[in-house]
């Protein structure tokens, strides 16, 4: 069967064409590139995504400290992510790329910091 | 003391504006030999726009990975702030300057004036409003621009609203229709007037196929309703005239964007080819020279903007 996808691996935004049976890709096609053929397999077989919102700081410089997956997580799991990142509260100084969660939701993909944050001066 | 009795300091390079494209425009006229660079920004945090995009889609090209607006602004921050001879003003706000190159700035407590040998303006963007583009209709509370909302959602921990339409398919309200739905609000649709989506192809898949969230094209708002709050809006298909109503608390108006040259009109200077101006010694860069789609591309152009400073000053 042929699938239409537009990848979304970077602002090209290349129109593919994807041949697939029972769940896997036999052919991508229109790609300019092989993020693109990676990016057609993993949307037909387990589409991903990165996840980033916010988590709450306490007694910090900001109100909140922007947080993403370390990498993309199954997309069906993306709500379930943002519920989780609402429970948390982070009462110390971050730098950016340091581990909030390890393991996020079970998963391989650790929640980071994506800004660094001090204490107030 | 007032900038009348202070001797006027003249520094080699002042650039004006802390986002991606003065760091980027700061950092490259170092590299190149600038050893006096004075860089004034008017918020408290060097960024720009980047630390409210908290999003992915950064930094593919420059630092060849897939990093959000902050971590992108770390980087790059993390790339400038050592250089030797560059001096870094926050809550400095610039409100005048001369085709002399007197820039005059307010810093909290004090005025003050410093002549630049040469000068980079990397004053971004501000969005259009509603009263830009003719929204028939009640003036309620509730109506945003997107980026605005961005900034309260994702800096101050506000949503600001439950039901949600957007007017205008641009990155931040395609962008920010994900957001919203992320953070648990109903997003009706996105509303186009024209044929296409204005944003990144990539941003209509992951930020409304994937949740669902209906895109009208050749559609408008042709009525907004609401006393005290928006209540509800009228959408109009251009093409048939065909109209019906979505009922909303919120409506997101991403119409793009509006060079912040203000500055550059009081000293008499015009934009002209990259990154130049009609005046000696006085460059633009990043959205205040043009509306960039990438982030990637200001800080490359803005590097080029730095070089020319760099170039200028040894002639």
């Amino acid at each position: 069967m042929i699938k239409h996808l537009t990848c979304i691996a970077c602002p090209n935004g290349c129109q593919l064409e994807v041949d697939e049976a029972g769940g896997h890709v036999i052919k991508v096609t229109g790609n300019k590139c092989e993020k693109g053929a990676a990016y057609a397999r993993q949307e037909v077989e387990d589409p991903t995504r990165i996840l980033t919102s916010t988590v709450l700081a306490k007694g910090l410089e900001l109100k909140l400290v922007p947080v993403r997956t370390s990498q993309p997580i199954p997309k069906a799991r993306l709500f379930e992510g943002i519920a989780a990142i609402r429970e948390l509260k982070l009462g110390r100084p971050v730098k950016a790329g340091e581990i909030i969660v390890k393991n996020f939701l079970g998963l391989a993909a650790d929640l980071i910091a994506a800004r660094t944050v001090h204490l107030p001066e | 003391m007032t900038a009348r009795d202070s001797r006027l300091v003249t520094r080699d390079l002042v650039v004006v504006g802390g986002g991606p494209a003065g760091l980027a425009a700061a950092l490259a006229a170092g590299k190149a030999g600038v050893k006096d660079i004075l860089l004034l920004e008017r918020d408290q945090y060097l960024g720009g726009i980047l630390n409210q995009c908290i999003h992915p889609g950064f930094g593919l090209h420059r630092y060849k990975e897939d990093l959000t607006g902050p971590e992108f602004a770390d980087r790059l921050i993390r790339e400038t702030i050592d250089l030797p001879g560059l001096e870094i003003s926050l809550k400095s706000f610039v409100v005048k300057l001369t085709g002399g190159r007197i820039v005059t700035y307010l810093k909290p407590g004090l005025m003050a004036e410093v002549k630049a040998r040469a000068l980079i303006m990397a004053t971004g963007c501000r969005e259009r409003t509603r009263e830009m583009i003719h929204i028939a209709g009640t003036r309620p509370a509730g109506i945003y621009p997107a980026g605005l909302a961005q900034k309260l959602i994702n800096i101050e921990g506000l949503l600001p609203g439950r039901e949600v339409v957007i007017i205008g398919s641009g990155d931040i309200g395609l962008i920010m229709a994900r957001r919203f739905t992320l953070e648990g609000a109903k997003v009706k649709a996105v509303i186009e007037i024209q044929k296409g989506s204005r944003g990144l192809v990539r941003n209509v898949v992951q930020c409304l196929e994937d949740f669902g969230i209906p895109l009208y094209l050749r559609h408008r708002v042709a009525l907004i309703h609401g006393r005290d709050r928006v209540e509800k809006v009228t959408v109009e298909n251009l093409d048939s005239g065909a109209r019906f109503e979505l009922s909303c608390d919120t409506v997101l108006v991403s119409v793009g964007l509006i060079q912040e040259n203000e500055l550059l009109e009081m000293a008499g200077a015009a934009l002209q080819g990259l990154n130049l101006t009609s005046l000696p010694g006085v460059f633009v860069c990043g959205n205040a020279y043009k509306v960039y789609d990438l982030v990637d591309t200001v800080a490359r152009d803005s590097e080029q903007a730095g070089q020319m400073a760099a170039e200028y000053l040894r002639k």
